[in-house]
């Protein structure tokens, strides 16, 4: 099976072939792209980026891991709840959003 | 005011070139027309920069927030915001700002104003004008710094980078994006882009595809779109109406080089034409970043400004060494190559490329004469990415030429 590993602009062409304990890829030029191949295939996952209202405007987050990629509708719901005062870059804003494991952050301050 | 450098843009390239200035011992001056630094990566909101360059995956905001820490350290270095600069004469720089107009002394300069979008009038797009056709950038400073989304239901003509991007945004904040046209049998911008933006969501891409002519008088109403020929000509046949109320252009970057009227441009990248140091053919004035010629990664933005804010400074002091040029050429199956001339200085030349066509396990070579200076081996390439390439020139003569190996 053929997959064009994501996980950065070089955008390696993988190969990944089923096993007994599932999948082996190659085709990556490093590790990363060994686990995008394997989750990818079982449980994919991607970064959200968005914006949250604070009471200067709006400001950007991004969530600290990849989470579910089927999960990303229902996160960007949370997302949109959270009105804050201000935002300093590095603040967590939600921990543990919806129990994806990952935290939302702030990326930019306002 | 007197400096030995002037840096003309705040971005990545310019925050960058003013650091390795700085620290090559130059007192700097960073003018930036913005109300802040960071140039375009501050509504690039997305996540996929710096992986190479800070071995960690940020977003736009983070990488510039990263650039801006490092330039605070730096104590030889003034910064100018909400400043224009309005000409560039004899080592001369005239800036307007809210104090009003003032003339720079500089010993070096260097453009690093970035690029400009191409828009509606570039592409000869037929139809009207109405509200709601602009180009990705806009609707992404629209959504990703000011909070509102630009339409509801929307296409984007184009499959360049940050189309593609500002799709997956769009539709995350709630609106549709029916379809992408793209003219060229192929995408314009990174394979990861369609698989993470348009797959994902399962938004149409359309192949051969493009706008025939925009429908609506005071505000769009939608679109004349179809299939075009090999010569990229409409087929008339083909045509069919979109509704829409928002057309999104991602048709390309084009280098800012207006300030500098005599620069002289490489005709395949829209940027000056460069020697080794990133001088242009105007003495004294360097360039480097995406007014030289269009990255497709920041990181490599900002390998090649430190460069060019080193020899800057090195320029600044009289210690660059300009004997026994060297032509630099592009040989077969070479778009271009940057620089255009090198010298014999003892140092490693450090050339970038772009392929004309996609290549499989090849070799790019460089020759000077028959003789082969450097080699490197490409898996694959597309010529949707930059490469770069380091060269010995030492036993290089007159010309060297970089080509794909048959």
């Amino acid at each position: 099976m053929n997959l064009t590993c994501i996980m950065c602009p070089m955008g390696c062409e993988l190969t990944a072939t089923k096993t007994s304990d599932g999948y082996k890829i190659s085709g990556n030029n490093c590790l990363r792209g060994e686990k995008f191949g394997k989750e990818e295939l079982t449980s994919p996952k991607r970064i959200v980026t968005a914006l949250v209202h604070t009471d200067r405007g709006v400001t950007s987050v991004k969530t600290s891991v990849a989470i579910d990629k089927n999960k990303i509708f229902d996160v960007m719901k949370e997302i949109d709840k959270v009105h804050l005062k201000n935002a300093k870059i590095g603040d967590i804003v939600i921990k543990n959003v919806l129990g994806t494991g990952a935290d939302v952050v702030i990326t930019k301050s306002i | 005011m007197n400096f030995d450098v002037v840096i003309i843009g705040g971005g990545p390239a310019g925050m960058s070139s003013a650091i390795a200035s700085a620290q090559n011992g130059s007192r700097v001056l960073l003018v930036e027309r913005n109300e802040a630094l960071g140039g375009v990566l501050n509504q690039c909101i997305h996540s996929g920069f710096g992986l190479h360059y800070y071995n960690e995956e940020l977003t736009g905001p983070e990488f510039a927030n990263r650039l801006e820490n490092e330039l605070k350290k730096e104590k030889n270095i003034e910064v100018l915001i909400n400043t224009f600069v309005t000409s560039i004469k004899d080592n001369e720089v005239t800036i307007v700002n809210s104090n009003g107009e003032q003339k720079v002394k500089a010993k070096s300069i260097i453009l690093a104003t970035g690029a400009r979008e191409k828009t509606a009038a570039n592409i000869c797009l037929t139809g009207s004008r109405p509200a709601g056709v602009m180009t990705a950038g806009t609707a992404q400073k629209m959504v990703n710094i000011m909070g509102k989304l630009p339409g509801k239901d929307i296409v984007i003509l184009g499959s360049g980078d940050i189309g593609l991007i500002m799709a997956r945004r769009l539709v995350l904040e709630g609106a549709n994006v029916k379809a992408v046209l793209e003219i060229n049998p192929v995408t314009s911008g990174l394979r990861r882009n369609v698989l993470q933006c348009l797959d994902d969501f399962n938004i149409p891409l359309l192949l051969k595809t493009t706008v025939f002519s925009v429908v609506g008088e005071n505000k769009i109403e939608g679109i004349l779109y179809g299939n075009v020929d090999e010569n990229y000509n409409p087929i008339k046949s083909t045509e069919k109406f979109m509704k829409c109320d928002c057309l999104i252009l991602s048709v390309g970057l084009t280098p800012e080089t207006d300030l500098l009227p005599d620069l002289k441009i490489m005709k395949a990248t829209g940027g000056a034409e460069i020697n080794e140091y990133y001088m242009t053919n105007i003495k004294n004035v360097f360039s480097a970043g995406n007014v030289l010629h269009i990255h497709d990664l920041v990181d490599n933005v900002c390998l090649e400004s430190a460069l060019a804010g080193k020899y800057a400074s090195l320029s600044a002091q009289g210690k660059l060494s300009f004997s026994s040029p060297i032509e630099v050429a592009s040989g077969k199956g070479i778009s271009y190559v940057v620089p255009s001339v090198c010298y014999k200085n003892g140092e490693k030349l450090i050339a970038k490329f772009r392929l004309k066509t996609k290549i499989t396990r090849k070799n790019i070579v460089a020759k000077s004469g028959s003789k082969v200076l450097a080699k490197k081996f490409m898996l694959a390439g597309t010529p949707g990415e930059m490469v770069t390439f380091e060269i010995d020139k030492s036993s290089a003569e007159k010309q060297i030429v970089v080509e794909v190996e048959e």
